[in-house]
């Protein structure tokens, strides 16, 4: 690594590029915050991981391919979702185990990839933010960033440097809440059964706004919370860290 | 072998989630369960050590499986007793059936065994005139209700109370109907005194084994209600159901895996009983069989040897992974269709039935990954389930629909300009049209999920279009 600011480059995931940019520039302000500068390579589409948990290995490849020398230049690379960087991390080495040209290439990516909130306080060493949110939340532990990165006590932490954020714990974080990407369209009742728990277990919290670090539960989540008719907002964590909370919560309508 | 639905998973899922008796009975989990094994293991601080040393002793097994399998049965034979080899469902089925004619038997008991379902002995037995009793309470009530086991250490996890008294009721004539039967001991009591003379009275004791040991040739059970003692100790032959991967090498190594068997399944440091069974009754022994008996089951194991699903042989059955699983306590067991549910049936239900039968079980997993943390064998369940969705993918065995979906996203995902213009235009359509509410209440091709929960709307430009537009500016 050279001297000077770290170039990190950002990830966006293809559900944060086509749903809620938000939650990117969230990413960069805490990025910039952060003392890196941020980069956006315009080859990179998704990860691959719905193609890979589909068994088609051969996309997956060809897609992680192409995420590998779209990103290897830089310092690091973060996203936003402990989905996508697990699927980097913890995947692509799999992905490429019997290609020895690939392989290295693979592990030297994995190596470099972080979720966005491991970074800032684990890499960084960021333990607080200046950002001000004037409400209740409670916290969902989305799996992979979970199970796969362990994160757990990094984004509970900078949350509760939040001015004006009362933080509750909610019951079951730990509990997955049915999205598992296309498994919500495939086994759509077993899906509803569990993220119908996994709301009834947010307001019981009586927090008003539930957060998580992974758009995909985020949306299954609000999603199910606003069907189900209650009040309870809901946003990417990043955009309460980086004070940017002040638009419409996810499936919010614009004023 | 047993029957499956496991093809109709989806629908047997659906009856599952609309069963309000069922989904009472499956909230405990977290009580009962969870919260026990998580106790269990932050009492023993090498409990992972444990686990790894368990894993290390079941690799070693499997890559030597031959050596320890002959080396068990030579000293199954030096201590008196007989070794079957069985292919497979049928051949296991018929030697239980021919040892228990040569002892002319009229009514078997049995302890608890998967490997007993596996092949559905008691069918086996029936249709042959020979009464097979299941003396382990969970067993001893789904056979009166005529149904499979739902968990693989509480087999009657589906059923409540008066359930259980309804079916005492009806299988036990001369039960006096003014006996309240309401309280779990009432309903214990009542299956012990209908037991004990079963027991006595029984020609043929069978049994599962959670080990069989090879430096002596004994097999191992562990129980928590004696009745498998009884079962193996009382009639004049005993005969032992195992599938082959139980053996282990030594008495230390079948030591190492209880540490972490008991503390995975129940939460209990150790279980009540734990029974080593080694030959028959020898000359000055008060008490034991007559003969003693292993039928040694493969049913399509060996054939996952040297595969990417080798590692489920590791499993010892203690059901953490079904504890932990949101998809199991969202169903319960009997929607996977066959003996073996949750994320272990996920991944050995295909191996040995095919993934034509099995294929969804697999696919109905989030990868939440939960199973594989808790595991004691350290199985990587959600990789092998993944392993199992890339054999379908090749057999082109997934829906239409999804293969082609998952096709065109593909082809856009390898394209970055153009992928980058078809979601500005997906953002940009569907932020227009969703900007009033925020969100879909249904959607064209989007009802898999609008069934049941509103699509949030994107924000009308993607991040690239924004990134770009912000990189001009500045």
């Amino acid at each position: 690594m050279t001297d000077g600011p770290v170039r990190v480059a950002l990830f966006v995931t293809c559900l944060v590029d086509l749903f809620r940019p938000t939650v990117g520039f969230a990413a960069v302000k805490l990025l910039e915050q952060a003392g890196c500068r941020v980069e956006v390579p315009a080859a990179q589409t998704c990860c691959g991981q719905p193609a890979y948990n589909s068994g088609d290995r051969a996309d997956a490849r060809a897609i992680a391919l192409q995420v590998i020398e779209a990103f290897e230049a830089f310092d690091y690379v973060v996203a936003p979702s402990g989905s996508c960087a697990g699927m980097i991390r913890a995947h692509y080495p799999a992905l490429f185990a019997e290609d020895a040209t690939m392989l290295p290439r693979a592990r030297a990516l994995a190596d470099r990839t972080y979720e966005l909130i491991a970074f800032l306080t684990d890499v960084r060493g960021m333990d607080r933010v200046t950002a001000r949110y004037d409400g209740a939340v409670t916290y969902h532990d989305a799996c992979s960033g979970l199970r796969e990165l362990g994160i757990k006590e990094q984004p509970r932490r900078l949350l509760d440097s939040v001015a004006g954020l009362r933080r509750v714990e909610l019951p079951g974080a730990e509990i997955c809440c049915g999205f598992g990407g296309t498994f919500c369209v495939k086994y759509p009742d077993i899906s509803n059964k569990m993220v119908g728990e996994k709301t009834a277990d947010i307001v019981r919290t009586g927090a008003d706004t539930l957060l998580a670090g992974d758009l995909g539960c985020l949306m299954n989540v609000a999603g199910k919370l606003q069907r189900e008719g209650h009040p309870v907002r809901v946003r990417h964590v990043a955009e309460v860290l980086a004070g940017m909370a002040a638009g419409p919560a996810i499936g919010e309508a614009a004023e | 072998m047993q029957t499956a639905t496991s093809h109709r998973f989806k629908e047997n899922a659906r009856t599952a989630l609309d069963d309000p008796a069922l989904q009472k009975a499956l909230g405990n989990f977290q009580e009962n369960f969870i919260d026990r094994r998580a106790r269990a293991a932050a009492r023993l601080p090498e409990f992972d050590a444990l686990r790894d040393a368990a894993r290390d002793i079941k690799d070693h097994v499997l890559e030597n499986l031959d050596f320890y399998l002959e080396r068990f049965e030579a000293k199954v034979v030096e201590a008196g007793g007989q070794v079957h080899w069985c292919t497979d469902a049928d051949a296991a089925r018929s030697a239980v059936l021919e040892i228990c004619r040569a002892a002319g038997a009229r009514t078997v008991t049995k302890g608890k065994s998967m490997i007993g379902e596996e092949i559905a002995l008691n069918e086996h037995l029936a249709a042959h005139g020979i009464e097979p009793v299941e003396t382990d309470l969970g067993e001893y009530i789904i056979q009166l209700r005529h149904e499979p086991p739902s968990h693989l250490i509480a087999p009657a996890i589906h059923v409540n109370k008066d359930q259980i008294a309804d079916a005492f009721r009806a299988a036990h004539a001369d039960l006096d109907p003014a006996r309240p039967l309401g309280e779990a001991p009432a309903l214990l009591a009542e299956a012990r005194a209908r037991l004990r003379s079963r027991f006595l009275a029984a020609d043929v004791g069978i049994t599962g084994a959670n080990f069989l040991i090879a430096e002596t040739g004994s097999t191992v059970i562990v129980t928590n209600e004696g009745n498998g003692d009884l079962t193996q100790t009382l009639p004049r032959v005993h005969i032992v159901l195992a599938s082959l991967e139980k053996v282990v090498p030594t008495l230390e190594d079948a030591s190492t895996i209880l540490r972490v068997l008991a503390r995975s399944a129940t939460g209990q440091e150790f279980s009540v009983y734990t029974t080593f069974s080694t030959g028959p009754r020898r000359p000055n022994d008060l008490d034991g069989p007559e003969q003693f008996h292993v039928i040694l089951l493969d049913n399509g194991r060996s054939r996952m040897l040297g595969t990417e699903f080798q590692d489920m042989l590791r499993c010892i059955r203690c059901g953490a992974c079904l504890n932990h699983c949101p998809v199991y306590q969202a169903v319960g067991g009997h929607a996977y269709g066959w003996v073996y549910p949750g994320p272990m049936g996920a991944v050995l239900t295909p191996s040995l039935l095919g993934v034509g039968e099995a294929g969804h079980l697999p696919n109905a997993s989030t990868f939440c990954g939960r199973c594989e943390s808790v595991c004691p064998m350290r199985i990587p369940l959600p990789k092998m389930m993944r392993h199992w969705r890339e054999r379908e993918f090749e057999r082109h065995l997934a829906p239409a629909a999804a293969r082609h979906g998952l096709r065109l996203w593909a082809f856009l995902a390898r394209r970055p300009a153009l992928y980058r213009f078809a979601a500005a235009i997906a953002a940009g359509l569907l932020g227009a049209f969703g900007r009033r509410r925020g969100r879909f209440r249904s959607l064209p091709l989007a009802g898999g999920w609008t069934a049941h929960r509103d699509l949030p709307a994107p924000e009308g430009r993607t991040f690239q279009q924004l990134w770009a537009k912000r990189r001009r500016v500045s």
